[in-house]
């Protein structure tokens, strides 16, 4: 697999405004990330994954350390607009993020920015709309959506811009249970059938089991990092570390605890559920 | 004693144009007096406006709300006393904040009532410390507070009033989960100590579980459940149908028992549904029960 995003040795901290220094926010960050991986970087408020995700467009330069986007190094700064290019960002409170008084003008904003001829724009917006499922709402005022609703649509400005990559900060964290599946359900379309790269920070790990790789931060450091199955299985670690793990993997964890047969770490309810009717039945 | 009491009300948007919407649709129930209440519903099931309504800052088209036995607009012009008595958090309350200093923004309520200058403090000091605010922090603009420290400011200056009823829509919202579960514990223990009434409202079934005595359920404008944690969750099948979400945990007990396994649905936490399971395979041999 191609090599994407490159984030090696990363030193950060925040510059208080009266001119005290601050502690470091992230503390030695070694991460690649692969072209068409879908990645979940999960910790709390504070652990410095939010800090991280900003370092991925250069919003945020390293203190020390570096930083590259497809070989592009984000202190450069004659290639910052090319990061981003390659690399959407989609924050938290879709409110904060919604420019137009029409679904489809917002979502052209970012293309306009560009420079994107307007015959190409138009054939953008429909796609990304589309491909988030809210084509039908193009004509609507943004205001009148639901919370995933408008979040889809943040996200349709973002792929408009044809980004190979879209880094998202906890997209689901003001919204509703329906309104999370819908976004989760996007964010995994995109992945699998378009090919781009995603990069979810969350604090869900319900959202993190859907990943193809979970990347755990706490303190400003990397402290485990692998496949869903890999992390999930590491209740303990992640314990010690103030993490839950989802429901049914804890409730198999209990059972293998006691000594029943089940398998080292279930990640749905579906495995937890058969692991229960084996030691049911069997 | 019941302290609110809600008559058959209902209530429409944008009557007579095109955008006209009935939010809530003949709703009546009482809350006790010191009950806490989980109110849950999905975004546009009405458990906003219903809220809104409580405090006045909505008015019926059709039906009554008794605060203590009396209709809150029996005087119109004095529905700012209803405000003063049932408070309301909204979501996202710390956007709300004005203020110079910490101290001043939860001060704004009871200076507002019209309460000498001491009592005032008072209330402060108390809603602070409910709410976990160190005191150093009262004198510093709100705006230099953390995320979570801004939130539990916006609380505090309602709990500063010392209302009958506490409404709070959403107030654990884009928190962490350690983060939410020492607000919601603060919440809990102003509850437990100030024994007034509680209304929670939440998007999290694993929260409100948790927390409440007795758990509302909107749908499409109407209250379709008002009962125990326990015995709404063991409708899981229903809630889903609502576009509501039950615990992982209640969920995966309610497969179980469709395939036969004899375990309790109503269980909420991971220690319960564990018990339930161990119960089952101790006994293995027994005869399953019908699902």
């Amino acid at each position: 697999m191609k090599e994407f995003i490159k984030v090696k040795d990363l030193y950060f901290k925040y510059e208080e405004e009266d001119g005290q220094e601050s502690d470091f926010a992230l503390r030695g960050i070694d991460l690649t990330i692969n072209k068409g991986e879908f990645v979940a970087v999960v910790g709390h408020n504070g652990s410095g994954k939010s800090t991280l995700a900003k370092h991925f467009n250069a919003i945020y330069l390293p203190t020390t350390g570096d930083v590259t986007v497809d070989g592009m190094n984000t202190k450069d700064d004659d290639r910052v607009f090319d990061i981003r290019k390659k690399v959407g960002l989609v924050l938290q409170n879709p409110d904060n993020q919604i420019v137009a008084g029409v679904v489809e003008e917002d979502v052209a904003f970012g293309c306009e920015n560009l420079g994107v001829p307007p015959a190409e724009i138009r054939h953008r917006v429909d796609e990304a709309l589309k491909a988030v499922d809210m084509y039908e709402y193009r004509q609507h005022s943004p205001d009148k959506l639901s919370g995933g609703q408008k979040q889809r649509v943040a996200i349709a400005g973002i792929i408009a811009m044809e980004p190979e990559c879209i880094v998202l900060d906890e997209p689901t964290a003001m919204l509703d249970p329906r309104g999370r599946d819908e976004v989760m359900e996007t964010i995994t379309k995109l992945n699998r059938e378009n090919g781009i790269t995603i990069i979810l920070i969350t604090h869900y790990m319900e959202e993190a089991v859907l990943a193809d790789r979970v990347v755990m931060v706490d303190q400003g450091r990397i402290f485990l990092d692998g496949t869903p199955r890999e992390v999930f299985s590491r209740v303990e670690l992640l314990k010690q570390h103030r993490l839950d793990v989802p429901q049914a993997t804890e409730l198999n964890y209990k059972l293998r605890g006691c000594g029943f047969d089940v398998p080292d770490s279930v990640l749905s309810e579906e495995e937890c559920i058969e692991a229960i009717m084996k030691l049911i039945k069997g | 004693m019941s302290v609110i009491k809600v008559k058959n009300i209902s209530l429409t948007y944008g009557k007579g144009t095109s955008f006209c919407k009935t939010a809530l649709d003949d709703v009546s129930f009482e809350i006790e007096q010191g009950e806490f209440l989980g109110i849950i519903g999905h975004t546009g099931s009405g458990k906003s406006t219903l809220v809104q309504l409580l405090n006045g800052l909505l008015r019926p088209d059709k039906g009554r709300i008794l605060l203590n036995g009396r209709d809150i607009w029996e005087k119109p012009k004095q529905i700012r006393q209803v405000r003063f008595k049932v408070g309301m958090v909204f979501q996202y309350p710390e956007y709300q904040l004005f203020e110079e200093t910490v101290r001043k923004d939860i001060a704004y309520g009871p200076k507002n009532m019209d309460l000498p200058p001491e009592e005032i403090e008072k209330k402060v000091e108390d809603a602070a410390r409910f709410t976990g605010l160190r005191p150093e922090l009262l004198d510093k603009s709100p705006f230099d507070l953390s995320g979570g420290e801004k939130r539990r400011a916006a609380i505090a200056g309602v709990i500063a009033m010392d209302p009958d009823v506490l409404i709070l829509d959403e107030p654990a919202a884009g928190l962490d989960p350690l983060g939410r579960d020492a607000l919601l514990s603060e919440i809990k223990n102003y509850h437990d100590t100030r024994r007034n009434t509680v209304l929670l409202v939440s998007h999290s079934m694993e929260d409100i579980a948790r927390i409440s005595d007795r758990i509302l359920v909107m749908n499409k404008g109407k209250n379709v459940m008002l009962d125990s944690a326990k015995a709404v969750f063991s409708r899981g099948r229903e809630l889903e149908s609502m576009g509501l979400r039950v615990p992982q945990i209640t969920r995966i007990m309610m497969l179980l028992r469709e395939k036969g396994i004899p375990v309790d649905t109503g269980a909420l936490t991971v220690e319960q549904g564990f018990s339930e399971v161990l119960g089952c395979l101790s006994q293995k041999h027994s005869a399953p029960v019908r699902p």
